[in-house]
């Protein structure tokens, strides 16, 4: 089993994820620069937050067009797993790897803070070591995480089951005021309809330990050991 | 040859730059604006030494592959 972190020019929690993976969870781990073509001999593939080339036209506009994208692109068509976090998230979503858009957060503002997560859906290998319903404590940082797409597209993620986390009050209600960033029907985090592309604004890789505030991230990486353990 | 690119965002997008400016208009003086919407202008520049319909489809496919995101926004192109 090995996992693989993607650096862009401007990733900044690329040694975050590394470390969660390495150090925390003590699995095999490299990273992967971005003018790489070939992902082969990884299982797993966490393209991590961060300002991918500055992000100066839209968030991700540019990462897209990177080497490792094309290779990524016939990776997760395998079935392979990837996990976008935060930038990694705006990422999978230019590339068309997942539906829907992130615009700028509602007031402007970037938002960093812990909040609560609810567990919308435990059928992904992201999520199968958390309960349904499980709030999770999780922060954010972002200044674009305000989740769009159309009306259409919106209803098939829920029909379907891939909308993942939700932005939730500490009784688990999925509040206005809950919502950081404005987005639709509170959403955090989404899976494709294949379920093994991931991508969720609020950071995994700083909530997985202890030290850190709180360990609740490390479920998304758990879950995922064990999904591929079972491969 | 020099063209302009302008990105709007779709008409059903919420646009919180355009709110955030709108909701501050008063601050500046200038009331009785019913609505603002923030897009993006790129000014683009390409070779004399390219055809005219090479042109066209190189400026065409920067704005339709690189400045627009289609989920959100349409663009227009205007040749000077």
């Amino acid at each position: 089993m090995k996992f693989g972190v993607v650096i862009f020019p401007g990733s900044n929690c690329d040694h975050d994820c590394y470390y969660a993976m390495g150090s925390v969870l003590g699995q095999p781990v490299e990273f992967i620069w971005h003018q790489e073509t070939s992902l082969d001999g990884f299982d797993a593939v966490i393209l991590p937050g961060g300002f991918a080339y500055g992000d100066y036209l839209r968030t991700g506009a540019i990462a897209r067009f990177s080497p490792v994208m094309e290779a990524l692109n016939g990776f997760a068509k395998s079935g392979a797993l990837v996990i976008g976090i935060c930038n990694g998230f705006q990422i999978l979503m230019e590339a068309g790897l997942l539906p829907g858009a992130l615009l700028p957060n509602v007031g402007m503002k970037y938002v960093c803070r812990w909040l609560h997560l609810r567990t919308e859906s435990v059928a992904t290998p992201f999520s199968s070591g958390m309960k349904e319903g499980q709030l999770l404590s999780i922060p954010i940082g972002h200044g674009e995480g305000n989740f769009y797409a159309d009306d259409d597209t919106v209803r098939r993620l829920e029909d379907q089951d891939q909308v993942v986390f939700r932005y939730v009050d500490a009784r688990g209600k999925a509040t206005d005021s809950a919502n950081p960033n404005g987005s639709l029907n509170n959403i955090a985090g989404i899976v494709n309809e294949s379920r093994n592309v991931l991508g969720m604004m609020p950071h995994p890789d700083r909530s997985s330990e202890q030290m850190l505030g709180s360990e609740d991230g490390r479920l998304i990486f758990e879950s995922m050991v064990t999904a591929l353990s079972h491969a | 040859m020099k063209a302009t690119v302008i990105v709007t965002l779709k008409p059903t997008v919420l646009d919180p730059q355009g709110l955030t400016i709108h909701r501050n208009l008063e601050t500046a003086g200038i009331s009785g604006v019913s609505e603002v919407r923030q897009g993006k202008h790129f000014d683009v520049e390409v070779g004399d030494d390219l055809g005219e319909a090479d042109r066209k489809a190189l400026v065409e496919r920067l704005a339709r592959d690189v400045l627009t995101n289609p989920v959100i926004e349409n663009y227009r192109i205007i040749w000077e």
